[in-house]
């Protein structure tokens, strides 16, 4: 099983023990386009799933990232506020947005792998 | 109906070679520099005695470098500014079919009348006895007002529209925090006004979203399953900004009610349905109405706004102050709260003076030009215009929702797919056949929105050329000319726009020269 999961909201969580680095999916910056703006998380919040955690804006539109799993975030992508082109970029890798420390690493089985997250893509383009 | 053959295209086979100018003006479009770069130290459009001196009494407060304003001639001041409204595209220059704003035509009564002096002169600090005029203005149109939504009250002094979403929500709040019920979350449907979140969120009330159903209205079911006792109100736009009727309305107010909360009405849209229908007879508790869009007062830069808000019985008691009391000697200005004339509850308030007079004197100047007949046509007619842009165009262009429509008709880009030509190019193409572009990905709901409100302003001449154009332009992106719309537009004075730098980089002011090069 791969250890990266998707929610419905095309965002994406790797976890390596205990944290989770998250970000938005290849799918949806390209949807989003050229990304202009992010506002992103101060360490030590605590979120429940699916609460709102960060703020995405591109030319076309602003959208929220929800949080995907419940926990304290522990880290942000500070590269991101000078430079928000990396999320188109690398959407999947250098564009990551947060890093949250899972309080129930039982909430990722809900999520998707990625087969199922391709074929909601597929669906969806 | 066509009458170029490729302007559009400077260097394609037919049109001629492209021409450069020794002044670098392009005909009647004048380039010019910076009016800072423009600077002539000692030019002044006025000729002033030197100042006596004077013993500074600033406290070593003043300001110690010069101000940086350029010197200039009058005429190179009033060139530069007639530059510049020339560069800008306005209703008054032609057809202007951005969705959801509703660029109608401001008739030029509204501005005579605007201009009586006994209006255009008023001071808002001068003594409330000297202006029975205007205060008996402002209670007619609010009586227009209150016959036209069916609603017992308004409150006249906000200031625009999203001034106006906060006056309804903080009355919605006093309401609820007087009957000892606090509530916590605003509902809000998917295809909102950006305004209508963002005034929730101010007002300290956490926002969920409630989604569309298929046919482009609130899932009434999904509406009703969310609401509790912690749903303090629902902010809603009828007709919505997909350009539809809310047909549920009526069971959405009565679910709303039956929750224990309140029904804000976003009025945004109510030029589609004055005349037709009273919000008041829908459940609505409280509606913004947007003088510049329903009564034609100037939008944007010509404003200001102004967004007088209804309120139901159990709303108007919480109105903010200042409020028009009517009395035996006719109305009057209540500035403070008394208990004895219904002022009490009042939650206080949100603007200085008294609402923005010379927009009340343009609405109401609107309103008895045209009369409850003329004011239910307007609607009719721009309904009626935007039907006609969704009939004519349907068969080209991905309708998202069937029809019929309100105001303002919603496509997506769908057609668009496999052409390689996105929403924004479609619109920059748009520049180039002399309409601005209509409203763009929004609403949010649909993928590469395109939502156009042609207005009743329009003749059906001026609609057809419109109509004409859409279709060569989507005629020419299924025709695979994605190359000619990823350059658009080219016959703008800057052309294409960097609008991702602009965004990204944001140059935000002018640097001298001296003071980049220091930079670097």
């Amino acid at each position: 099983m791969s250890d990266i999961r998707f929610s419905e909201e095309h965002e994406w969580i790797r976890v390596d023990g205990d944290v989770g680095t998250c970000g938005i999916t290849e799918f949806a910056q390209e949807q989003l386009g050229d990304i202009v703006y992010v506002e992103l998380p101060e360490a030590g919040r605590q979120v429940a799933q699916n609460e709102e955690i960060a703020v995405v804006e591109s030319v076309k539109a602003a959208s929220e990232l929800y949080a995907p799993v419940a926990g304290e975030v522990v880290d942000s992508n500070q590269a991101l506020v000078d430079d928000p082109a990396k999320v188109n970029a690398d959407a999947m890798g250098e564009g990551w947005f947060f890093k949250i420390r899972l309080s129930d690493p039982g909430q990722l089985d809900a999520l998707m792998d990625e087969a199922a997250y391709l074929a909601l893509v597929a669906e969806q383009a | 109906m066509s009458h170029a053959s490729d302007l559009s295209r400077p260097g394609a086979a037919g049109a001629a070679a492209p021409i450069t100018t020794n002044s670098g003006h392009r005909g009647l479009d004048l380039e010019e520099p910076l009016i800072f770069e423009q600077d002539a130290p000692g030019r002044c459009g006025v000729d002033l005695p030197e100042p006596p001196e004077l013993a500074g009494r600033l406290g070593g407060l003043e300001r110690q470098a010069p101000i940086g304003l350029p010197g200039l001639t009058e005429p190179q001041v009033v060139r530069h500014f007639v530059r510049l409204s020339r560069n800008n595209f306005a209703i008054d220059a032609g057809l202007y079919p951005l969705g959801s704003c509703t660029m109608k035509h401001n008739p030029r009564l509204n501005e005579k009348l605007a201009r009586l002096p006994g209006f255009a002169d008023l001071h808002p600090l001068q003594p409330a006895e000297t202006v029975p005029g205007a205060l008996q203005l402002i209670d007619e149109l609010a009586q227009w007002l209150i016959a036209l939504t069916g609603m017992p009250a308004v409150a006249m002094s906000p200031a625009a529209g999203a001034h106006g979403e906060l006056c309804g929500l903080m009355c919605i709040r006093a309401a609820l925090e007087a009957a000892g019920d606090a509530r916590e979350v605003v509902l809000v449907p998917e295809s909102a006004h950006g305004t209508n979140p963002a005034t929730a969120a101010v007002c300290g009330y956490r926002i969920e979203e409630i989604p569309a159903d298929g046919r482009g209205r609130v899932d009434l079911a999904a509406l009703t399953e969310r609401l509790d006792p912690t749903v303090a109100a629902i902010m809603l736009t009828n007709p919505n900004t997909c350009g539809l009727f809310e047909t549920d309305i009526v069971e959405i107010a009565e679910a709303v009610h039956q929750a224990g909360a309140y029904f804000y009405c976003d009025g945004a849209n109510f030029n589609a349905i004055v005349g037709r229908v009273r919000p008041g007879d829908l459940g609505i508790d409280c509606m913004h109405l947007n003088l510049h869009k329903t009564f034609s007062t100037p939008h944007g830069g010509g404003g200001p706004g102004s967004g007088p808000v209804v309120l139901s019985a159990a709303l108007a008691p919480f109105a903010p102050l200042p409020m028009l009391v009517r009395g035996p000697d006719g109305p009057r200005l209540a500035e403070h709260a008394t208990e004895a004339d219904g002022t009490a509850a009042s939650f206080g308030r949100m603007k200085a003076f008294h609402g923005q007079m010379g927009m009340f004197v343009r609405a109401l100047a609107y309103i008895l030009s045209h009369g409850g007949d003329g004011l239910r046509q307007a609607a009719e007619d721009a309904v009626l215009n935007a039907n006609y842009v969704l009939a004519e165009l349907q068969d080209q262009m991905s309708l998202s929702f069937p029809g019929p429509c309100m105001h303002e008709v919603l496509f997506d880009d769908g057609f668009l797919k496999d052409t390689g030509v996105s929403t924004l190019d479609f619109a920059k193409a748009m520049i180039d056949e002399g309409f601005h572009p209509m409203t763009m990905y929004f609403p949010l709901v649909v993928h590469g929105a395109m939502l156009i409100e042609p207005t009743e302003s329009e003749s059906k001449a001026s609609i057809d050329q419109f109509i004409a154009s859409l279709r060569h332009l989507v005629e020419r992106a299924k025709a695979g000319d994605a190359a000619l719309f990823a350059g658009a537009p080219y016959l703008a004075p800057r052309r294409r726009l960097d609008e991702t730098q602009a965004a990204r980089k944001p140059v935000l002011r002018w640097t001298p020269p001296a003071e980049e090069a220091a930079a670097e």
